[in-house]
């Protein structure tokens, strides 16, 4: 399903989406009865949830409480650690990651996941964004070319470094750095782009340009957003999931989370009560 | 005396015994490089560096040795540094803490403070006795042995220096493990690795023990590996105990240019280091 930027209400821009609206979308990622264990600490109990194709799903609660965990699940990146351990189900277009045939890079180029703080490779600019494709494609020098142009002017920062692509990307700034690895990450045409609290280490005015940017992408890919900016949550997302202890408290439509959350913990939370 | 004073005091106190001894310390060292510079720069001649120690008396210079250490420093870099990257990557990025790589690792950091002499004596016994001769070969197998712990170490520490999250980012992005270590983490160790192999080079050029007992030393110009090889430290060994005073200026000058010389491998790695902290 394609949605046209025209189709979007005002509301759902804010990120004050109608459960009309999602009630129709198809579910991306299936997360069914998943418990991951850290060695012997159990950190998530029992998740089930439903990622909705094309829209931002945003994941909130307090330090600790799993989100972060999940988004290492979903793209496999726990693999990387021994004594890290995934019990369940996470279905990407209903084919099991996790199960035993299916190769992590594979996933993780189909899941794209952007980190807390910018992680720019020591290269160029050029060579950072082309790292990620030449991983997977082999493009003529002219198709590599228009890729870069692509996704370099998606992430919003194709002006600022169109003439200084090969100098290195550990001189941009850091709210630059972060949407050059936003680039990086599209550069692959993943279908999934997690973003694990992407403009905690930001100031305000980068902060605003990757929440812009966020709502852009969504038309292409779906995203999943773990944020402690609950404004940044109401504002961009369309979902939302309270995490508390290891334990999806609730998820559901974010306008309905904030405006109206079913449990007291909740509301707790988003009110600043505690967390 | 109230709290604070007596804190004070001490503060003071330490500064002074701090600092003193760091004035005796760099006045060895000055001792060392101001009587090396005193008795070996007047030695140094054109003859130094272009005639062999077998030319007549007068003229003889020290280029064979000079030679030969290059090119046994050179060869054992060039054998032990890819092995001693090698390694380190495994510990770092592969080995982890798996027993293999703990046992690795705990070998690495013996034959790391090993004396060297017994890797001279090793070497004596696997190259030289059962080819009944001093070789080349056995003085670049020994150096190699001097210069592969410390360029195992020094590349596993460099990796382990790289944030997590850079190595996450470009798993994340689906790269195979082999690609991350070579693409991402060797390019972004590769200053810190690079000076490990410079150091492991210096401390290389200096070792004489190793090469006493394996390539020993020659009077002529010699490149055959496969025969007795002269180099700078063995020389200035034998040198220094002669009763000709011109021998004994021959191995001031001697020492004197191995000490330029690392020196000069210590200031570059310097500049290794520093030109990749700048964007």
């Amino acid at each position: 399903m394609n949605i046209n930027p025209s189709d979007i209400s005002p509301a759902m821009r804010t990120g004050i989406g109608d459960k009309a609206s999602l009630a129709d979308t198809a579910t991306k990622i299936q997360v069914e009865n998943l418990n991951f264990y850290y060695g012997d600490n159990h950190a998530l109990h029992d998740i089930n949830m439903a990622v909705p194709a094309q829209r931002v799903t945003a994941m909130i609660g307090p330090s600790g409480c799993g989100k972060s965990t999940l988004l290492r699940v979903i793209n496999r990146m726990y693999d990387l650690y021994p004594g890290q351990r995934a019990v369940g189900r996470v279905l990407l277009d209903n084919e099991d990651l996790l199960g035993k045939g299916v190769r992590a890079t594979t996933v993780r180029s189909r899941i794209g996941m952007v980190f807390q703080k910018p992680t720019p490779f020591p290269m160029s600019i050029w060579d950072n964004i082309a790292y990620g494709i030449k991983l997977h494609e082999s493009l003529s020098k002219a198709d590599l070319e228009a890729r870069i142009e692509w996704c370099l002017t998606k992430s919003a920062i194709w002006g600022e470094v169109k003439d200084r692509l090969h100098k290195s990307a550990l001189g941009l700034s850091g709210g630059q750095q972060q949407r050059l690895c936003i680039a990086r990450t599209i550069a692959v045409k993943p279908e999934v782009i997690l973003l694990d609290e992407p403009t905690s280490a930001l100031d305000p005015i980068s902060t605003a340009r990757i929440e812009e940017l966020i709502d852009e992408l969504k038309s292409e890919f779906t995203i999943v957003i773990v944020t402690h900016n609950m404004q940044q949550a109401a504002r961009c997302s369309d979902v939302t999931g309270f995490f508390l202890l290891g334990k999806l408290i609730e998820f559901e439509p974010t306008n309905e989370i904030f405006l109206s959350p079913k449990h007291q913990k909740t509301q707790d939370y988003i009110t600043g009560r505690f967390g | 005396m109230s709290r604070y004073k007596r804190r004070l005091f001490t503060d003071n106190l330490m500064q002074v015994v701090a600092t003193g001894l760091a004035v005796i310390a760099l006045a060895l060292l000055a001792w060392i490089l101001v009587t090396l510079f005193a008795k070996g720069f007047h030695s140094l001649s054109v003859n130094t560096f272009t005639q062999p120690m077998d030319a007549p008396a007068g003229s003889s210079g020290l280029a064979n040795a000079i030679v030969g250490s290059l090119i046994m420093v050179a060869l054992a870099t060039v054998v032990a540094a890819p092995i001693g990257v090698m390694a380190g990557t495994y510990l770092s990025e592969i080995g982890g803490n798996t027993k293999l790589a703990n046992s690795i690792r705990f070998i690495n950091d013996v034959l790391l403070s090993a004396p060297s002499i017994l890797i001279g004596l090793f070497v004596y016994n696997i190259a030289v006795k059962p080819f009944h001769g001093f070789s080349g070969i056995a003085g670049v197998m020994a150096l190699g042995i001097v210069i592969l712990p410390v360029v195992v170490r020094a590349t596993e520490d460099m990796l382990r220096l790289v944030p997590g999250s850079l190595r996450e980012a470009a798993f994340a992005l689906g790269a195979p493990q082999w690609k991350v270590i070579t693409d991402v983490m060797w390019r972004a160790a590769r200053a810190g690795i690079v000076t490990g192999m410079l150091l492991a080079l210096a401390r290389a050029a200096g070792e004489t023990a190793p090469l006493i007992f394996s390539s020993s030393g020659a009077q002529a110009w010699t490149f055959n590996l496969t025969k007795q090889m002269s180099n700078l430290p063995v020389t200035i060994y034998q040198y220094a105990q002669e009763p000709a005073q011109d021998k004994v200026d021959l191995a001031w000058a001697g020492a004197l240019i191995i000490t330029l010389g690392v020196l000069l491998l210590n200031i570059s790695s310097r500049a290794v280091l520093a030109g990749t902290g700048r964007k």
